[in-house]
């Protein structure tokens, strides 16, 4: 598998660790309340099709990006930095 | 008192010289490693080329002369390059940390230098795709390093100056394994 490294290129695997859900990106309020803390810290969907995952590029620029891929077939359709805004 | 000897990262490692390739350390003289802090990669570029003659480099590329002490810098990740060859000069709006005796620097140099590199590290090392002057964070080995080509046949790796033996030993191994196949040939 390769991944599109918004700084780098497309690299291969080896040079990321996973990170998880692109849902850890997405923290509710302090005062959400106990369920929706639940669900961010405890609950996954384990999807068939696209899915946003978390990805560092640790032996390569550093970068955190959130990759666009879907399960069923391996297509990785895009990746972007983690706090672009910034 | 004690008197304390200086050794470089590679001494007692290298030259080595295995079929068409040689591999050889480089003494970069003083290195530093430049981050600008948030918006000021500009004025840290200026400052450093009204300074040193070499601006902040971007991403997967480098400045500056290849040969010789002379002022270059090699971009090494998010936001950060490397100053090699030159004193830094003061950047008050960057991050940067004297790193000078933090890197083993080794240069592989002959025909077969890209086949050698091409059994350790990922990236794609192509001529299309990866030209003199550009730069990469990426493995060699199962080591977090830095390549770069420096010239035609040409690279530079640099890893932490603890690795040095192993970078050493897996170059060497590479190195005799292509050539141990070109003597098949
Ligand atoms: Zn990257």
């Amino acid at each position: 598998m390769r991944l599109p490294c918004p700084i780098c290129g497309e690299r291969d695997r080896r040079e990321f660790y996973y990170q998880g859900d692109a849902v850890a990106l997405d923290r509710p309020a302090r005062d959400a309340g106990g369920a929706a803390w639940d669900d961010y810290l405890h609950n996954r969907d384990n999807p068939a099709g696209e899915t946003r995952d978390l990805w560092h590029h640790a032996a390569g620029c550093g970068a955190w990006i959130v990759v666009t891929r879907d399960t069923v077939t391996h297509a990785v359709s895009g990746a972007k930095l983690v706090g672009a805004k910034r | 008192m004690a008197r304390l000897i200086a050794t470089t990262p590679c001494a007692g490692l290298l030259p080595l010289a295995i079929g068409s390739v040689t591999v050889t350390e480089v003494d970069a003289g003083p290195v530093t490693l430049i981050a600008p802090y948030d918006g000021a990669q500009k004025a840290t570029s200026d400052a450093l080329k009204a300074a040193v003659g070499v601006g902040f480099p971007a991403p997967n590329r480098t400045l500056g002369q290849t040969q010789g002490k002379r002022p270059r810098i090699v971009w090494c990740g998010m936001g950060q390059a490397v100053l090699m060859g030159a004193d830094c000069p003061d950047l008050p709006q960057a991050a940067v940390v004297d790193q000078s005796d933090a890197w083993a620097i080794v240069r592989i140099d002959g025909a077969d230098a890209a086949a050698v590199l091409a059994r350790l590290t990922p990236i794609d090392l192509r001529d299309s795709q990866f030209k003199r002057g550009h730069t990469a964070r990426t493995l060699v080995a199962h080591m977090t390093v830095s390549v770069t080509r420096v010239g035609a046949q040409t690279y530079e790796v640099m890893a932490m100056r603890s690795m040095a033996g192993t970078l050493v030993h897996d170059l060497e191994q590479a190195a005799k394994n292509v050539a141990a196949r070109a003597a098949l040939a």
